[in-house]
C-alpha cells in the first residue's frame, strides 16, 4: 500500500492507483467527465485537476499515478479556479438546452455545473454547432451538447468490441463519429446512453417521454437472458418508463444489453389483460371464475397423466413452484421447463450451471465455445471475455470456438470446426488446442444450447465434460465446465425439479399428443403446430403471443416487471426482482393465479403469501434461502449416476451446430411485442432467405 | 559572436557536396568508433557537461533526457526518435541540417542511441519537407551502403538502423507524445504524461524525443568536447545555436550564433538591420511564434538564450525570430497566431479546444477594435484558463503570444477599441454587450 495525504488527511491506496482513487478513498469528491472506472484513462476533460504538492501546475488526477508521500490538495484556490475555467470552456459551446435535455436532471455537466461553475457566461461569440449523427434505432445523439469526453468512443472499443465511433477533426471541429453514417451493430449500444455524461447520446426511443426525477425506481432482475442482469426499472405512473442496469460486479459490472434495455415497450403492447376462453372456435373475454370454472370443468375427469405443463423461458420461481406443485396435486407428473427440448446433466446442480460463475471468465486462461454464440445469447457475458481477452494481452487468453455464427464474437477465436466431430479431435489431442487447454491452468469450456438442444445433445455434453475431466476444467478448487443458458427461467425451475416425474413426459412427448390438456405457462418458444390439435391448451402468460393464439383458455399473468420474483441466473445465483407497477388489466401475479384456480379444482396449495410460498421453494431446494449468492460451493461433479452412465454410447451426429438464437431482438414474447426490438430486428438481423412467391 | 573555428554547421547553406563524401571531408563519420568506445555513461556524461538544451524550443538539458533511459532493457527495444516536425510558424532552422548536413544528423544519431541503449532511430520529417526528406533518405541509404547503418554500424560493434518517416502536416505531431502517436499510426494526439516516453514511449517502449538540431550537435560535441561546448555561451546557456530571422529585416537568413548575444546585434550582424533602421523597430517575436513578443525597449538590451529571456517573460523557444517594424500591425499580427492554434488545436482537452477559439474569435474583434475596454481583461483572464491546464504545451503556446500582447502593447489595443467607437457610422453602442446588457460607450 502506499501512503497519500489528501488535505492533511492520510489515506493508503494501492499502488498504481491514481491519485483521483486516492482522492476517493480520502473521502473527497472529485468532479470528472472523461473518466470512467470501466474505461481506459483519458484524461482529456481537466475537470479533475488537482493540486499535488510540488508539482508545477495543477494535475489531472484521473491519470496521475500515486507514489509515496505524495501530498494533494483538492480544496485550494488554484483548484477551484482550475475547474471553474474547465467548467467555462465546457459550457462555452455547449447547447444550454437543459430545459429540453433527456438527460436534464442526470446530467453529470449539469450537477457540475451547478458545483463548480461560476454561474454566469462570458462567453458572446458564436456557439458551434455539430450535425447530428444517425446511430440507428436505439441511440439518438445531439452532438451540439457533446463535452468530447471520448467515453462512447473507449466503451465501443474496449467494452462493447466494435469500434465504429470515434472522433474525427481536430480542435474545436472535432466531433465524435462513426465517419460513415451507419447504425451501430453492437448489442450494447444502449449503455452508451449511461456513459454519456451530457445529452449527446440519449435513448431514441423513449426521447421526450419523461424527466428523470418523475421516476419511481424499483430494483429488478433482467429475464430477457439467462445472465440476470441486475437492473433497475424506473416507472412513471403505471407504465414503465426505461430500464437501467445496476451494478453488480459479480454478474453485470454496470452494463445491460440492448434487448434487455429496449423491450420496455414491449410492455404495455400485445398484453393480455383479460382471460379468455374459447367457446366454438372463438374468444370470448371471460371472469376469472367463469374461466376457472370452465377450466375445471375441462380437467373434470381427465387423468392425472393426461394433464401436462410446459414452462416458459420468463417464468420466477415462484409460478414455477406453484405450478409444479399444482400438477402433482392433480397427479401429474408431466411437467417440463425445457421446451427447446436440451437436455443436462440434472442430477446435480453442477450438471446444469455455469459453474465458474461469471467472475470466474475473469480468473480463465483458456477458453472453449460449443455451440455457443454468446454475443447473442448473453451480450453482457460476452462483453466479460472481451474484457478478459484484452487484459490477457496477446495470446494469453486462447480461444477457441465450435460450430460457426456468423457474429464477430469481438475477440480472436481460433475456429476449430462445425461440428461435434470436433470434440472426438479434442478428446484424442489431435488438434492443438486440446494441449492448449490441457496446460491451461484454468481451462473453461462454455457448452451452449446450440448444441444442447440437438438430438445428440448428450453425447455432446459427456464429449464435453469428459474434455473437462480431462485437461483439469474440473478441478479442486475450480470447475470450469460451464453451461450457457439463454432463458432466465431455465436454472431456477431446474433447481426446483421442473422436470418430468419417474413416468412424466418430457415437454415433446406432451406436445406429440401425450396429454389430453397442455398447461404452458408462458411457453411460445417452439413450433406451435406442433402441438396436437386436439389437446386443450390452457395458456397462462403476460403476451399474446403464437401461444396465446393456439389456447383454449388464456389466463392473464404477470410480466417481469409486475411481480415480486425470485430468478436463478445461469451461474445458481439467487436474485430476487421487486414490483415495480400492477399487471395490466385482471392480469394477476401468477403464482395467485394458481393458487386461486388450485382452490376451485379442489386441490388447495398450501400457501396464501409470498413469503408462505417462498417457503415451499426453499423446502423443495434449500438454495432458494440464499439470496444475492451463489448457493452452493463448487464441488467436484459427483460420479455419473449409473442410469445415465449407459447412454453415453449414443453418436455424435455429422450435422454442424446450429446458433441457438436466430435473431437476436426477437426471442421472446416481449421482445416481438416491442416496436423497437421489431425495428432493431430489421436493420440488424441477417438477412433471411425468402421463398420464391 | 560565434567564430569560424567553433562552428558546428560547416555546410549549413548547401555550399558544399551534402552527400557522404563532402560530409566526410567536414570531418563527419571521423572514427566514430573512438567515440561510441567512451562506453554509454561516458557519452552521456559527456552531454551532460555540454550543457546542451533541448533546441526544440523548451531547453531542457539534452544530456540529462538521455540519462532517463533504462540502463537495462527488460526486455522491450529502446527507441531514439528525432522530432524533424519542423512546424512552428517562424522557424526553419531543422529543414537546413536535414537537408544540408544529413550526415551529422544520421552520425549523431548513432552517437545517442548507443548513450540510450536503442538500436534503432525514427525520425519524424513534416511532411511539407519533401527535398528534406529525399536528402535524408539518400543519405541513410549511402550510409547503409557504406557500412555506417546496420549491423556493426560504423565499426562500432552497434547495430543501428535509421528509419525515415514523414508526417502529414500536422503542427500538434511535433509534440513529442503526439509525434509518437502519429509515428504509431494513430491520429496525433498528445499522450498524458507520466508515464514519460522514457519508461513508456513509442510503442509501449523506452523512448528519447530529440529534436533534430539537439541529436545533430552531438557528433561534434563528442569530437571537440564538452569543455569547448560548455566554453560558448553563457553559464547554463551553453554553446551555439542555429538562429533564423525572418519578417522586415535587409536579409532573412538561417544562420549559427553563440547563445548570449545581445539580440540587437544579431539582427544588425545576420538580419542586416531592421528595415528603415533600428528605430523602426516595433517588436520582436524571439523564437517561433508561440513565445510572447517583445517590445523595442526591450529588445535594445535583451541577450539571445534562454535565461535572458526568460526574465523578461519571454522565451528562446527555436531561436527563430520574426522581426516587424513599425508597418506592422501588431494585432493583427498575433490575432492570426491565435488563428494558427485554433486551427492546430488537436481537439483532445477542453481548456485548449475551447480557449483556442474562443481566444480566436475575441483577437478578431480586437483586430477590429469591435470590443469593449474590459474584454481586454477578459482576453488575458481566459489565457490564464488555459494556460497550465491543458494535457500538452500546445494551450500554453496559444496563451502566451496573446499575454505578451496585452503586456507589451495594451495602449494600442484600447486605442484601437476607442478608434472603432468613434468611427463614423459607430453608433456608440456596444456591438458585443459585456454581459448581457447593452452598454453606451463613454
Amino acid at each position: 500500500m502506499v501512503r497519500v495525504i489528501v488535505d492533511g488527511t492520510p489515506v493508503d491506496v494501492a499502488p498504481g492507483s491514481s491519485a483521483l482513487q486516492a482522492c476517493e478513498a480520502a473521502g473527497k469528491e472529485i468532479p470528472r467527465f472523461c473518466y470512467h472506472e470501466r474505461l481506459s484513462v483519458a484524461g482529456n476533460c481537466r475537470m479533475c485537476l488537482v493540486q499535488v504538492v510540488r508539482a508545477p501546475k495543477p494535475v489531472a488526477s484521473c491519470g496521475f499515478p500515486v507514489s509515496e508521500g505524495m501530498e494533494i490538495l483538492t480544496d485550494t484556490d488554484v483548484v477551484r479556479r482550475a475547474r471553474r475555467a474547465v467548467m467555462e470552456f465546457l459550457l462555452i459551446n455547449h447547447p444550454l438546452d437543459c430545459p429540453i435535455c433527456d438527460q436534464g436532471g442526470e446530467c453529470d455537466l449539469q450537477d457540475q455545473a451547478y458545483g463548480y461553475g461560476t454561474g454566469i457566461s462570458r462567453y458572446h461569440e458564436d456557439k458551434r454547432a455539430v450535425t447530428d449523427k444517425n446511430l440507428g434505432p436505439l441511440v439518438k445523439t445531439v452532438m451540439t451538447r457533446c463535452i468530447q469526453c471520448t467515453r462512447c468512443v473507449r466503451f465501443t472499443t474496449e467494452v462493447a468490441g466494435t469500434p465504429e465511433l470515434g472522433m474525427v477533426s481536430r480542435g474545436e471541429n472535432a466531433e465524435i463519429t462513426t465517419y460513415v453514417e451507419k447504425a451501430l451493430t453492437s448489442e450494447l449500444s444502449g449503455n452508451l446512453i449511461d456513459i454519456c455524461p451530457v445529452g449527446a447520446l440519449t435513448a431514441k426511443p423513449t426521447a421526450f417521454h419523461a424527466r428523470s426525477w418523475e421516476y419511481k425506481k424499483t430494483d429488478s432482475i433482467d429475464v430477457l437472458d439467462a445472465l440476470g442482469t441486475n437492473i433497475q426499472v424506473q416507472a412513471r405512473g403505471g407504465e414503465v418508463m426505461r430500464i437501467v442496469p445496476r451494478v453488480n460486479d459479480e454478474v453485470n459490472e454496470e452494463w445491460l444489453s440492448d434487448k434487455a434495455r429496449f423491450s420496455v415497450d414491449g410492455l404495455k403492447r400485445r398484453r393480455l389483460d383479460k382471460p379468455w376462453v374459447r367457446v366454438h372456435g372463438k374468444f370470448h373475454a371471460a371472469s376469472w371464475q367463469d374461466a376457472f370454472v370452465s377450466l375445471a370443468r375441462r380437467l373434470d375427469g381427465v387423468s392425472g397423466d393426461r394433464i401436462g405443463a410446459v414452462a416458459g423461458d420468463l417464468c420466477d420461481a415462484e409460478s414455477l413452484c406453484a405450478l409444479k406443485d399444482l400438477m402433482s396435486a392433480l397427479g401429474s407428473s408431466n411437467i417440463d421447463c425445457r421446451q427447446d427440448g436440451a437436455w443436462y446433466d440434472t442430477s446435480a446442480r453442477e450438471g446444469y450451471l455455469f459453474n465458474s460463475d461469471i467472475v470466474g471468465i475473469d480468473e480463465a486462461d483458456a477458453l472453449l465455445i460449443v455451440g455457443s454464440v454468446p454475443r447473442h445469447e448473453a451480450p453482457v457475458l460476452n462483453a466479460r471475455i472481451r474484457k478478459r481477452f484484452l487484459r490477457a494481452g496477446r495470446g494469453g487468453f486462447p480461444i477457441a470456438m465450435i460450430g460457426a455464427s456468423s457474429a464477430d464474437p469481438t475477440y480472436d477465436v481460433t475456429f476449430l470446426g462445425d461440428g461435434p466431430d470436433v470434440l472426438t479431435s479434442l478428446l484424442d489431442g489431435s488438434i492443438p488446442f486440446a494441449e492448449t487447454l490441457k496446460s491451461a491452468k484454468r481451462p473453461m469450456i462454455i457448452l451452449g444450447h446450440g448444441a444442447l438442444t440437438r438430438r445428440d445433445a448428450q453425447a455432446v455434453y459427456e464429449a464435453c465434460r469428459t474434455l473437462a475431466e480431462q485437461s483439469g476444467a474440473i478441478a479442486d478448487g475450480w470447475n470450469g465446465f460451464n453451461i450457457l443458458h439463454t432463458a432466465a427461467s431455465r436454472v431456477g425451475a431446474l433447481d426446483l425439479g421442473f422436470l418430468p416425474g419417474p413416468r412424466g413426459l418430457a415437454a415433446a412427448n406432451m406436445l406429440r399428443g401425450g396429454v389430453d390438456v397442455l398447461w404452458l405457462m408462458g411457453a411460445d418458444e417452439f413450433p406451435i403446430d406442433k402441438i396436437a390439435p386436439e389437446t386443450f391448451v390452457v395458456y397462462q402468460g403476460h403476451h399474446g403471443d403464437a401461444a396465446a393464439a393456439r389456447a383454449d383458455i388464456i389466463l392473464p399473468g404477470a410480466a417481469y416487471t409486475e411481480k415480486p420474483g425470485t430468478y436463478v441466473n445461469m451461474a445458481g445465483r439467487v436474485q430476487r426482482a421487486f414490483r415495480a407497477v400492477f399487471p395490466p388489466g385482471d392480469a394477476r401475479e401468477d403464482w395467485r393465479i394458481l393458487r386461486a384456480f388450485s382452490e376451485v379444482v379442489g386441490h388447495t396449495l398450501p400457501y396464501d403469501t409470498l413469503e408462505a410460498l417462498r417457503a415451499r421453494m426453499v423446502e423443495v431446494n434449500p438454495v432458494f434461502a440464499s439470496i444475492g449468492s451463489v448457493a452452493t460451493p463448487q464441488a467436484r461433479l459427483p460420479a455419473q449416476a449409473e442410469g445415465t452412465a449407459q447412454k453415453t454410447t449414443a453418436e455424435f451426429s455429422a450435422s454442424a451446430f446450429r446458433p441457438a438464437i436466430d435473431d437476436y431482438y426477437q426471442t421472446n414474447p416481449i421482445s416481438r411485442a416491442s416496436p423497437t426490438m421489431a425495428e432493431c430486428s430489421r436493420i440488424y438481423a441477417p438477412v433471411r432467405a425468402v421463398a420464391a412467391e | 559572436m560565434l567564430q569560424d573555428k567553433d562552428r558546428i554547421f560547416t555546410n549549413l547553406y548547401g555550399q558544399d557536396d551534402w552527400k557522404l563524401e563532402g560530409a566526410r571531408k567536414r570531418g563527419d563519420w571521423d572514427n566514430t568508433a573512438a567515440i561510441l568506445a567512451k562506453g554509454r555513461d561516458g557519452v552521456v556524461a559527456e552531454m551532460k557537461a555540454s550543457g546542451l538544451r533541448g533546441r526544440g524550443g523548451a531547453g531542457f538539458p539534452t544530456g540529462l533526457k538521455w540519462s532517463f533511459m533504462p540502463k537495462q532493457s527488460d526486455g522491450r527495444p529502446h527507441y531514439l526518435v528525432i522530432n524533424g516536425d519542423e512546424s512552428e510558424p517562424g522557424t526553419c532552422k531543422d529543414r537546413e541540417v536535414m537537408r544540408h548536413e544529413p550526415h551529422k544528423l544520421i552520425e549523431s544519431a548513432l552517437i545517442a542511441s548507443f548513450a540510450m541503449g536503442a538500436h534503432a532511430a525514427y525520425i519524424y520529417i513534416r511532411g511539407e519537407f519533401f527535398r528534406e526528406a529525399e536528402h535524408l533518405q539518400y543519405a541513410v541509404d549511402e550510409a547503409y551502403a557504406a557500412g555506417l547503418l546496420g549491423k556493426n554500424a560504423a565499426g562500432t560493434g552497434w547495430d543501428f538502423d535509421f528509419y525515415i518517416h514523414r508526417g502529414a502536416g500536422a503542427y500538434i505531431c511535433g509534440e513529442e507524445t503526439a509525434l509518437l502517436e502519429s509515428l504509431e499510426g494513430k491520429k496525433g494526439q498528445p499522450r498524458m504524461k507520466p508515464p514519460f516516453p522514457a519508461g513508456v514511449g513509442l510503442y509501449g517502449c523506452p523512448t528519447t524525443v530529440n529534436n533534430v538540431e539537439s541529436i545533430s550537435v552531438a557528433s561534434t560535441i563528442m569530437r571537440r568536447g564538452a569543455s569547448w561546448f560548455a566554453g560558448l555561451g553563457r553559464p547554463n546557456n551553453a554553446g551555439s545555436k542555429l538562429m533564423a530571422i525572418s519578417g522586415h529585416v535587409n536579409t532573412p537568413c538561417v544562420f549559427e550564433e553563440e547563445l548570449g548575444v545581445p539580440l540587437k546585434d544579431i539582427i544588425e550582424k545576420h538580419g542586416g538591420g531592421v528595415r528603415g533602421g533600428w528605430d523602426n523597430l516595433l517588436a520582436v517575436i524571439p523564437g517561433g511564434c508561440s513565445v510572447p513578443v517583445l517590445p523595442k525597449s526591450i529588445c535594445e538590451t535583451v541577450l539571445m538564450d534562454y535565461d535572458s529571456l526568460r526574465a523578461e517573460r519571454s522565451g528562446l523557444g527555436t531561436a527563430c525570430m520574426i522581426v516587424m517594424d513599425k508597418s506592422t500591425d501588431i494585432i493583427e499580427a498575433i490575432a492570426r497566431f491565435s488563428r494558427f492554434f485554433k486551427h492546430e488545436s488537436c481537439g483532445q482537452c477542453t481548456p485548449c479546444r475551447e480557449g483556442t477559439g474562443w481566444m480566436m474569435r475575441m483577437m478578431d474583434r480586437m483586430v477590429q477594435g469591435r470590443a469593449e475596454l474590459e474584454e481586454i481583461d477578459l482576453l488575458e483572464q481566459v489565457t490564464r484558463q488555459v494556460e497550465g491546464h491543458t494535457i500538452c504545451a500546445l494551450g500554453d503556446a496559444a496563451a502566451w503570444p496573446i499575454q505578451g500582447l496585452i503586456r507589451h502593447f495594451r495602449p494600442e489595443m484600447e486605442a484601437r477599441i476607442r478608434q472603432y467607437k468613434a468611427a463614423p457610422g459607430g453608433t456608440g453602442l456596444v456591438q458585443v454587450p459585456a454581459h448581457g446588457v447593452p452598454v453606451a460607450a463613454e
